[in-house]
């Protein structure tokens, strides 16, 4: 069993729900990035989603813009990334999934990242703008692996589709809670649940629910239904607020152990 | 040779598909479906043809540019006049099917993306036509250069949404289309304006386009009795050229020879020249030759013309190019504005910059050839958008 099915497992077991938190990788710098990881780990986040910074972010609003920008012009790539992730896997069992677009990973070449992220410690890969349909290559390399290719779902996904992937879902499957994109819009716990509902009884993994959860309220009203609750444009907006300030940790810290209450305010 | 691209998944080679985001996906689905519908059904192809005849004024002429050709002294040179459609550019062959199309799905409200501002035009004034909402989104930079067409959309009732992310250009405002579209997909169509993005807009917008060399074909059969040695049109997403490109696709013989922006040339790293500097990647939903850095991350493009300055290419070029069976060079900024100058003075036509650089490269390849060879350019539209921006590269101030 990979770390993240462990993950889910052993929250099962103790009846409760996953925190998954989301930061862009080198916003603002990549030594705060990998403060930041320990400090989500310390406070308990369940599985940490790290954003892989890219020129074009079609599927984010400005909060995520602007900290792939800030990433970017600080010079982080990919090959930085996955050695972050090795370092930061010397000390936590964490899952990561890195998350971002596809481009960044087939330019790194397919093979190499798969053997690269292994080797790193990477357990799970979410690519916004690669849908099944085209993910066939990578999905081979990655499971040769054990790397979990994280599928999502949409509102508008059909009934059928939405049964199609639930099925083939590894690691878990990322509801995204409205048409949209990421932190412009709040998230509208009851009109989802029932949708999350049925995709948990169709799925053979957890279902996670992002997109405009910004407060312990929220995690708590989505941790209800759903088996974990991501969080990251509310996150990140603390992370542009505070940037390099030494109060920097000590606030993500409050905001992400103000989360995880959250969430076990619903179990 | 047999050509049947793109494959059921939109594939050309193993360029194109779909890469969007999952909420999306139903939409292009839902549109693939209804774009299916139209082309089996002969009301909508007549309904088309009525507004390319009466609305657009098609058949556009082919018309022999002799002053052009004594002076190059070389193949005789005909001008596909898309810039004589209405609204003075060939985009309109396209937003008048999608608009139609749009209003058979029962969509309400229209969004596009423009980087010159012909494909916002085009897409605003069939918008007014059939009486949908309409928002184009514009980079703030061709704002600044394009404030004509910026003003005629508004005149045409359309909201002007100013990007400003990134290099504030046309892959910019494709972005923010695409970020709007994603937020409001139940009720709106997006009119992409090239043949890229999601499968199916590289077929259907080529097949909508396709009509310039549908008729060039018929029409140079016509005046010379025999196809043309060569086609030229300039490439930027690459829509005028793919629609003058496919109907002669099976006819091996004839070059076809498409021309990207070289900007201030490419060794500079200034241009756009996605097929002759780029390399393999995907953006914007679809798999092609991107500028791209060695992590993946895309570049900035530039051409003296917005219309060309976009850092990717429709895949069915990305792929006529890796089977050989058209050519892609590509035309510096001074170049472009030099033809821009020869064609006004020798035939009184004014050709947009992004056509210009199509006539820069017939200026190269006609002398080359004999009087007895035929070349057809696509004149993909009129240059009084670009007035300001020639002005200014001159040094005249208006």
């Amino acid at each position: 069993m990979g770390r993240i099915a462990e993950t889910f497992a052993k929250l099962k077991k103790q009846g409760r729900k996953a925190l998954v938190p989301f930061v862009t990788a080198g916003d603002p710098d990549m030594a705060t990035t990998e403060t930041l990881l320990h400090s989500l780990v310390e406070n308990g986040a369940d599985v940490i989603e790290l954003g892989i910074p890219f020129s074009d972010p079609m599927a984010d609003g400005p909060t995520i813009q602007a900290a792939s920008e800030r990433a970017l012009a600080g010079g982080v790539t990919l090959g930085a990334i996955l050695q972050l992730v090795s370092r930061v896997r010397q000390h936590t069992n964490t899952p990561i999934v890195l998350m971002g677009y596809y481009n960044p990973v087939l330019r790194y070449g397919i093979d190499a990242f798969a053997a690269d992220a292994a080797a790193a410690g990477v357990d799970g890969l979410l690519l916004v703008d690669l849908p099944p349909e085209e993910a066939g290559e990578i999905h081979g390399a990655l499971r040769r692996r054990q790397i979990n290719l994280i599928t999502l779902l949409a509102p508008t996904s059909p009934p059928e589709r939405r049964r199609q992937l639930a099925a083939a879902g590894e690691g878990y499957l990322y509801y995204v809670s409205m048409t949209g994109v990421t932190g412009t819009q709040h998230v509208d716990p009851q009109a989802i649940a029932a949708d999350v509902a049925a995709l948990r009884r169709e799925s053979r993994v957890p279902v996670a629910v992002g997109f405009g959860i910004t407060s312990p309220s929220d995690a708590e009203a989505v941790a209800a239904f759903a088996d974990a609750v991501v969080v990251g444009s509310a996150l990140v907006k603390i992370i542009a607020e505070y940037g390099k300030s030494p109060e920097l940790p000590e606030r993500v810290a409050e905001f992400i152990a103000a989360l995880r209450q959250g969430v076990d305010r619903a179990t | 040779m047999s050509y049947n691209y793109p494959d059921n998944q939109g594939h050309f080679g193993i360029f194109g598909g779909r890469y969007v985001a999952e909420t999306l996906m139903p939409a292009i689905q839902e549109l693939e479906e209804a774009y299916r519908k139209a082309q089996a059904d002969s009301s909508f192809q007549r309904e088309l043809d009525y507004y390319l005849r009466h609305y657009v004024g098609r058949p556009s002429p082919l018309y022999f540019a002799r002053r052009l050709t004594e002076h190059l002294g070389g193949a005789k040179i005909y001008l596909k006049r898309e810039d004589l459609n209405h609204t003075g550019a060939h985009k309109v062959n396209n937003t008048v099917g999608q608009a139609l199309l749009a209003r058979r799905m029962g969509k309400q409200k229209v969004i596009a993306e423009t980087g010159a501002g012909q494909h916002g035009v085009a897409t605003a004034t069939v918008a007014a036509l059939f009486g949908l909402e309409c928002q184009v989104f514009m980079g703030t930079e061709d704002i600044r250069r394009q404030a004509l067409n910026v003003f005629r959309m508004k005149l045409l009732g359309a909201e002007v949404h100013g990007v400003t992310s990134g290099t504030a250009t046309l892959k910019d405002a494709m972005n923010d289309a695409l970020r709007h579209w994603v937020t409001h997909v139940r009720d709106t169509f997006y009119v992409i304006g090239t043949v890229a993005g999601p499968h199916p807009y590289p077929e259907m917008v080529r097949d909508f386009q396709a009509v310039i060399g549908r008729e060039t074909r018929r029409q140079i059969l016509e005046i010379e009795g025999r196809l043309p040695d060569g086609a030229v049109a300039c490439i930027g997403g690459g829509s005028n050229a793919m629609g003058m490109f496919y109907p002669f696709i099976a006819d091996e013989k004839v070059r076809l020879i498409g021309v990207e922006a070289a900007g201030l040339g490419i060794d500079s790293g200034r241009h756009a020249a996605s097929i002759g500097a780029g390399e393999v990647g995907v953006l914007h939903g679809n798999k092609t030759y991107l500028l791209q850095d060695e992590h993946g991350q895309i570049e900035h493009a530039h051409s003296i013309s917005a219309g060309l300055d976009y850092p990717g290419v429709g895949p069915e070029h990305a792929h006529l190019h890796d089977i050989g069976r058209a050519e892609y060079v590509s035309i510096r900024d001074d170049e472009a504005l030099a033809a821009f100058q020869t064609l006004t003075r020798l035939e009184g036509i004014i050709p947009a910059l992004e056509s210009a650089h199509a006539i820069a490269q017939v200026i190269k390849l006609a002398p080359q050839l004999g009087r007895d060879q035929v070349l057809v350019v696509c004149l993909s539209g009129r240059g009084d958008k670009d007035i300001h921006t020639v002005a200014d590269a001159i040094g005249v101030e208006i």
